[in-house]
């Protein structure tokens, strides 16, 4: 057990946590937009930084990466911490002025809009959290998403922007995506996701359509369970 | 290619290589580094290949890398038995009949040599070999010596020692300039520990940029958990301006080569990486040459040098992300996934390549350790400045008379690399900033010419050591407009993973770009140091984390043309487009009209012999009237 001190709190937790896994489960709360508990992290969005000082030295270090210490003092709220949150959130409010969450998120700490930054319109609402990347490798297990370009540029899609093979429809991505960038649309028997279309299965008890058969195959080729043992929906099993 | 498994095998073939370092036939060699090539090296080699085909002379003509003076290229040395050596810069096809002829009859009639030398360093056997007896040859009165010449009176050369003296494909030449036998002692002589201690106390420091300790990173690589440990050479140079690794990879690939073999038995590692990007190709085909032929002579592979010992390197090209010099990206990259760097708080001594303990260095550095081995720590701390040993390799270019690379002790006052070595700046323009450090480096002024160069005080001064680029500006530079070139290249060159990094640096740019188009608005200045301070703090990588670097210390050393462009709308040095004006001073025109035939947009007009006028709507302000007038009739407002 590591013994040491968020925000004038003394905290003991396991060596191996975090320090944002530490402050959680001690009721400190630190915003995040690229963690989850599902995937493994990221240290992309940058607005769980808090100041740590260990010995003379301090410095400011990502939470959900950085692994708790013996005798280290967190402030999670200092100056320079905020100083990256309010910049942090300025970038997004300018890159996603349409997501809710990043306006939410900015008018709860009081970070107005740079008026320096000129609004994108070109972005979406993707602040390229990665989230649905890392669900799709580490959760769903297909790796059908992943990044194109870099810099501002960098985009989340299928390979060349191309309907993906790869692809099982099942839609965890959009589910995930924090700011609702990601789109999937819903017609009938069909599912639209990533530019292509899937044929939706119907649940043989109730017959309502309840998942795309590209995403059953995969579970039953995944698995072992026989495709028409899975054409049951969750709420008739 | 015979075997070499012993110190008899290591004499055996050095001798070899010094006939054909000295032989006792004329020698021709031609710089074909990339610098050679690209001034027209490869037509000059075979120019004079097929001359002395054709003249059936036994002259040995022999290909070797850069000598650092690449304003001269390309370089051709002559070296006579008997005689010194000379050096021919700036050579031509044409010449090369006249250079063959002068030869025959002895003289320096018809090309003058640039600078003679009498004898040749091997540094790392700590002496020197004379290659005539007596005085010098008295047709060659009056030609300096190459200490003479002041680009190479300070020099130091160890990690470029062999550089644009050794053909790079001759194994045989490196081991007589005394190469492998660091090797041979450090395999067959001494404990990883004892190698460890004595990097330790020559007081290396990473020459990639980051200046961290080499011998402690070795120490902590060794004792890291796991059986599988790693060494990676980073030749991934990507600053602008910099090449210094490009350099030593293509004309001395086996000092790379061979620290690295030594680093791996000292770390405990048995696979080795050099990671060179592929817009160095020679670099790429100089160093996968010096392998197969370092693996023929079994100085890579099972059992070196018969110590029991296995080792071998791949060469894994990159795709030109200037990210992937940064280690955590530059690891990712070679895995095969995306180059995106990770936090570093548990260090890739220890997580690195495929989560395993891995130490990876920069070419610069890994060249310098043979020579560490064979002359002692201690040697190499006391060349250079207390806490940055040794020498460093700059590249030295922009506004500056001989551009090429220096290799000078650390500590060697900016002033001397300015003006003595780099010759000061052409045209008789005053010394404005040199940015070192490369674009995440700092710009440091004229006021502290005469600061050391060494890692701590360029650090002092606001800006680094990088990777050794030196980027000299002279008063026609505009800062502000230098400040908004480098953070566009960082804009451009990063990954996107971080939203500091990938967005902040991007509001930069644009407010960067707005003062310099004359829309600069009060306040602007003091935005800028905000984010710069938000983009260090919060940044994932040292991408993000210096990337506010040039920004910073273009406003702590010159704020007042900051502020002339954003209140008086006025670009002091005038380079900024927008803010700027061409007109011709009627009392100062001849009438000439040269810049009438210059002018891109036929704006200006005037007789011949009378006052010439430019019509300001239509001027383009390219700069071409202003460049081209004898008369300074053209200014600039």
């Amino acid at each position: 057990m590591a013994k040491f001190i968020i925000d004038g709190k003394n905290i003991e937790a396991e060596e191996g946590a975090t320090i944002l896994d530490a402050a959680r489960e001690n009721g400190i709360g630190i915003p995040t937009l690229c963690t989850h508990d599902e995937v493994g992290t990221a240290g992309a969005c940058r607005l769980c930084v808090v100041e740590v000082k260990k010995g003379n030295r301090s410095r400011i270090v990502t939470s959900c990466l950085y692994n708790v210490e013996d005798g280290i003092v967190v402030d999670t709220h200092s100056e320079r911490v905020m100083a990256v949150r309010r910049l942090v959130l300025q970038l997004l409010l300018a890159r996603c002025p349409a997501s809710d969450l990043i306006r939410d998120l900015a008018e709860e700490m009081g970070v107005k809009p740079e008026p320096r930054f000129t609004v994108d319109t070109d972005k979406g609402k993707c602040i390229l959290c990665r989230l649905c990347v890392r669900t799709c490798e580490q959760v769903v297990g297909v790796s059908a998403i992943g990044f194109s370009f870099r810099g501002a540029d960098k985009t989340v899609g299928t390979p060349f922007h191309e309907q993906s093979k790869a692809c099982i429809g099942c839609g965890a991505c959009a589910y995930i995506c924090p700011t609702d960038h990601i789109e999937m649309t819903a017609v009938h028997d069909k599912r639209i996701i990533w530019d292509r279309e899937f044929k939706m299965a119907s649940c043989s008890v109730c017959g309502r359509y309840f998942a795309p058969e590209d995403q059953l195959e995969f579970i039953s080729k995944k698995t072992g369970v026989p495709m028409t043992d899975l054409m049951v929906c969750t709420s008739c099993r | 290619m015979s075997k070499i498994n012993t110190l008899e095998d290591l004499n055996q073939a050095g001798k070899r290589g010094l006939a054909a370092l000295i032989p006792s036939r004329i020698k021709i060699m031609v710089g074909m580094a990339t610098s050679g090539i690209a001034s027209g090296a490869q037509d000059v080699f075979n120019a004079l290949a097929a001359e002395i085909k054709k003249r059936k002379l036994a002259i040995i003509l022999s290909p070797t890398g850069s000598m650092g003076m690449d304003c001269m290229e390309p370089l051709v040395d002559v070296l006579e038995p008997g005689k010194p050596r000379l050096a021919y810069g700036k050579m031509t096809v044409k010449k090369a009949p006249a250079l063959l002829d002068q030869i025959a009859k002895g003289t320096i009639e018809a090309i003058k040599p640039f600078y003679r030398m009498d004898e040749e360093e091997f540094i790392v056997l700590g002496e020197a070999k004379r290659y005539f007896k007596g005085a010098a040859p008295a047709y060659l009165k009056g030609i300096p010596t190459i200490n003479e010449i002041p680009f190479y009176t300070k020099q130091v050369k160890i990690a470029t020692r062999n550089c644009g003296l050794i053909d790079p494909e001759s194994i045989d030449e490196y081991i007589a300039k005394g190469g492998y036998f660091s090797l041979h002692k450090a395999l067959t002589g001494m404990k990883p520990e004892a190698i460890i201690e004595e990097v330790i106390a020559s007081g290396l420091r990473g020459r990639g940029g980051g200046g961290f300790r080499t011998g402690i990173k070795w120490k902590s690589c060794r004792e890291a958990a796991g059986d599988i440990k790693y060494v990676i050479c980073n030749g991934d140079e990507g600053d602008p301006g910099a090449y210094m690794d490009r350099s030593v990879m293509e004309g001395d690939p086996h000092s790379v080569i061979e620290g690295m073999i030594i680093g791996a038995f000292a770390i405990g590692a048995h696979e080795g990486y050099i990671y060179v990007r592929n817009e160095y190709p020679l670099a790429v085909a100089n160093l996968g040459k010096a392998i197969e032929t370092a693996r023929k002579c079994g100085l890579l592979g099972k059992n070196i040098l018969g110590s029991g010992f296995d080792f071998d390197i791949r060469i894994s090209k990159g795709a030109g992300a200037f990210v992937c010099g940064e280690s955590t990206a530059l690891m990712a990259s070679l895995e095969g996934a995306a180059g995106e760097p990770r936090a570093k708080y548990i260090h890739t001594v220890e997580h690195g390549l495929w989560n395993r303990p891995s130490n990876l260095n920069n070419v610069e550095t890994w060249a310098n350790v043979p020579a560490i081995l064979a002359r002692g720590g201690k040697w190499f701390a006391g060349i250079g400045a207390k806490t940055s040993t040794g020498t460093k390799v700059f590249s030295l270019v922009g506004k500056i008379n001989n551009i090429g690379l220096v290799e000078v002790p650390m500590g060697t006052p900016l002033r001397d690399i300015v003006y003595e070595i780099g010759g000061g700046i052409p045209g008789g323009r005053k010394f404005k900033a040199v940015q070192t450090g490369g674009p995440s480096g700092g710009c440091i002024p004229e006021k502290l010419i005469d600061l050391p160069v060494d890692f701590d005080e360029l650090w002092k001064a606001g800006s680094m050591m990088g990777s050794g680029g030196m980027i000299i500006m002279d008063e026609k530079t505009c800062m502000v407009d230098i400040a908004h070139y480098f953070i566009e290249f960082l804009e451009s060159e990063s990954c996107g993973k971080c939203v500091p990094c990938r967005e902040g640096v991007r509001r930069m740019k644009d407010i960067l770009e707005d003062i310099c188009a004359g829309k600069g608005q009060e306040g602007d200045v003091e935005l800028l140091e905000e984010i710069s301070k938000a983009i260090i703090d919060g940044s994932l990588c040292a991408l993000g984390g210096s990337a506010p670097n040039p920004v910073l210390s273009t406003i702590q050393y010159f704020r007042e043309e900051y502020d002339a462009h954003i209140r008086d709308k006025r670009c002091p040095a005038a380079v900024c487009k927008a803010l700027i004006e061409y007109c011709i001073d009627p009392e100062k025109c001849t009438g000439c009209g040269v810049c009438l035939k210059k002018c891109p947009v036929n704006c200006i007009t005037g007789e011949k012999k009378k006052l010439h006028v430019i019509d300001r709507t239509k001027c383009i302000k390219c700069g071409a009237c202003y460049e081209s007038c004898k008369f300074d009739a053209i200014t600039v407002t």
